[in-house]
């Protein structure tokens, strides 16, 4: 069963995804600037390349010659491992996600995914539920009261909405019979997409997902105007390029997921005719998807700290449970 | 293979022990924190090699993720992260080396009696421990644990919303004489 070929596909499949994750960053940044800058009647950036296309580049290189500080006071060991905690499990986190259907190249059958276990959905509540420590862990080594300020808010945001998110993960579960992310997308495919049949679940997922990753309307952990920067205020150089890494793949990845979750994943016209289409068309959902979040960030002011948790706590979480009983009723009425 | 998977699992083992005793003699709380972390991760990983993704990923949402975020939280909120040099409980040390050695001998007899007693462990399929079979067992054999957990569970998190819920009648009492 394990042979060198199969080691090798994993190999290849793993880094295709990590050089994907990291080209997408780059390229989320340009079009989140861009995009912004239309809703807000700007340009944008322009000058770097043909249509400011090679901005990233420069913005790279600039970090890269940026003096890297650590304060006098802070916890230098801790300080230099967050920014990395904080990228691994962004990074790794999509490793269940199906990109297409099986398609033989170079005439060997190769699944378009690394790994399709049967606990996707709960290795996908594990990564997200160890992200929070290097957020937590830059906050208090940094030895800055605006930084820990930020870590403390950031790590009560993302626990209290993990458990939203966890029970709107349940909705498309329970209707599919299965933790698996290909089997999600394969029951998708026999039905509607499940943002039809759980509106509710979609909506919570959506809020919820973008509080995890701290991004706006829900960006108290990083409130410019009272914390200065929040957690990563004494971070600077590519360390500070690693947070900026983190929270913008965090994005994709919170794209990638209600995408497979809730828009049927590689599912679309054709697809079972021409495997190539599938990632074309989860692609195609992703960006759609990451559009919404920047028209999101545009469009909505920060919520007020007290505000935030209330909607966590008091909305968010017992609609979700709602939403877990009235489907998991209706899938036993029904069958 | 057994070579291979001796040398897997004495390199998870010494993971295992090590974080552990790192946890317990580092004079920072929040390094003995994430010593804990590890140690739990690494746990994770001895039962994904025994077949046992669900718990696996379970032990690190559960107590990675949720408990010991918690702990490292309330560690980094009070800024209590530095241990005081003296012992808060007189010859604590002395008692607790004397239990860990009871605690160590009761480990052995048990393994030394079990071994006699309990032939070649019957070995078990993959789908065992699929997340179908832990649901089913859970709601059927396991169905008075589980729901006495559950009840546990939910007297706990109201005595929590209890002990934190603001006492209205002294606020005001407060504000009136502050007036």
């Amino acid at each position: 069963m394990i042979d060198a070929a199969l080691i090798w596909e994993w190999i290849i499949k793993s880094l295709i995804l990590i050089i994907f994750l990291t080209v997408e960053f780059m390229y989320v940044t340009v079009y989140e600037r861009r995009f912004l800058a239309r809703i807000q009647s700007r340009i944008g950036p322009n000058r770097a390349g043909p249509f400011g296309l090679l901005q990233p580049a420069a913005d790279g290189l600039k970090l890269i010659f940026k003096e890297e500080l650590i304060p006098a006071n802070a916890d230098k060991f801790i300080f230099v491992l967050a920014p990395i905690i904080t990228v691994i499990p962004a990074l790794i986190v999509l490793a269940v996600i199906p990109w297409g259907e099986a398609m033989v190249i170079f005439g060997r059958q190769v699944n378009l995914f690394i790994s399709d276990v049967n606990v996707a959905v709960v290795y996908i509540m594990a990564v997200t539920s160890i992200s929070v420590y290097g957020i937590t862990l830059a906050g208090w080594s940094s030895n800055n009261k605006y930084a820990l300020l930020g870590g403390l808010r950031a790590t009560a945001q993302m626990i209290s909405y993990e458990l939203a998110l966890g029970l709107a993960f349940m909705g498309p579960v329970v209707l599919a019979g299965s933790l698996s992310m290909v089997d999600i997308v394969r029951a998708q495919q026999g039905s509607l997409w499940y943002v039809v049949l759980q509106p509710a679940a979609f909506l919570i997922y959506f809020f919820a997902s973008i509080a995890e990753i701290n991004r706006a309307p829900f960006d108290m952990p990083e409130a410019e105007q009272e914390l200065t920067a929040g957690y990563h205020a004494e971070y600077s150089g590519m360390k500070f390029a690693l947070f900026f890494m983190a929270e913008y793949i965090k994005m994709v990845a919170i794209s990638v997921i209600g995408a497979t979750l809730f828009f049927g994943g590689f599912d679309g016209p054709f697809v079972d005719q021409i495997p190539w289409l599938g990632p074309i068309y989860l692609l195609a959902k992703v960006v759609i998807y990451l559009g919404v979040l920047i028209w999101v960030r545009a469009t909505w002011p920060r919520i007020r700290y007290d505000r935030l948790m209330q909607l966590g706590w008091k909305i968010l979480f017992p609609l979700a449970l709602l939403n877990v009983i009235i489907t998991a009723v209706v899938v036993v009425l029904v069958n | 293979m057994p070579v291979i998977g001796t040398i897997f699992y004495a390199f998870l083992a010494i993971v295992a022990v090590g974080t552990a005793f790192g946890m317990l003699i580092n004079r920072n709380a929040i390094y003995s924190a994430l010593f804990l972390v590890l140690n739990f991760a690494t746990v994770a990983v001895l039962y994904l090699a025994l077949g046992a993704p669900f718990i696996a990923l379970s032990q690190i949402t559960v107590y990675a993720g949720a408990i010991m975020v918690l702990f490292l939280f309330v560690i980094t909120l009070l800024g209590a992260e530095k241990l005081p040099g003296y012992e808060p409980i007189k010859g604590h040390r002395l008692v607790a080396i004397g239990l860990a050695i009871v605690f160590i001998a009761e480990l052995v007899l048990f393994f030394f009696f079990r071994n006699q007693v309990a032939g070649p462990i019957p070995l078990i399929g993959p789908e065992f421990a699929s997340p179908r079979n832990i649901g089913v067992l859970m709601f059927t054999e396991y169905l008075l644990p589980f729901e006495v957990v559950a009840f546990i569970l939910l007297s706990a998190t109201v005595g929590a919303i209890m002990l934190t819920k603001p006492e209205r009648k002294v606020t005001t009492k407060l504000s009136q004489q502050q007036d």
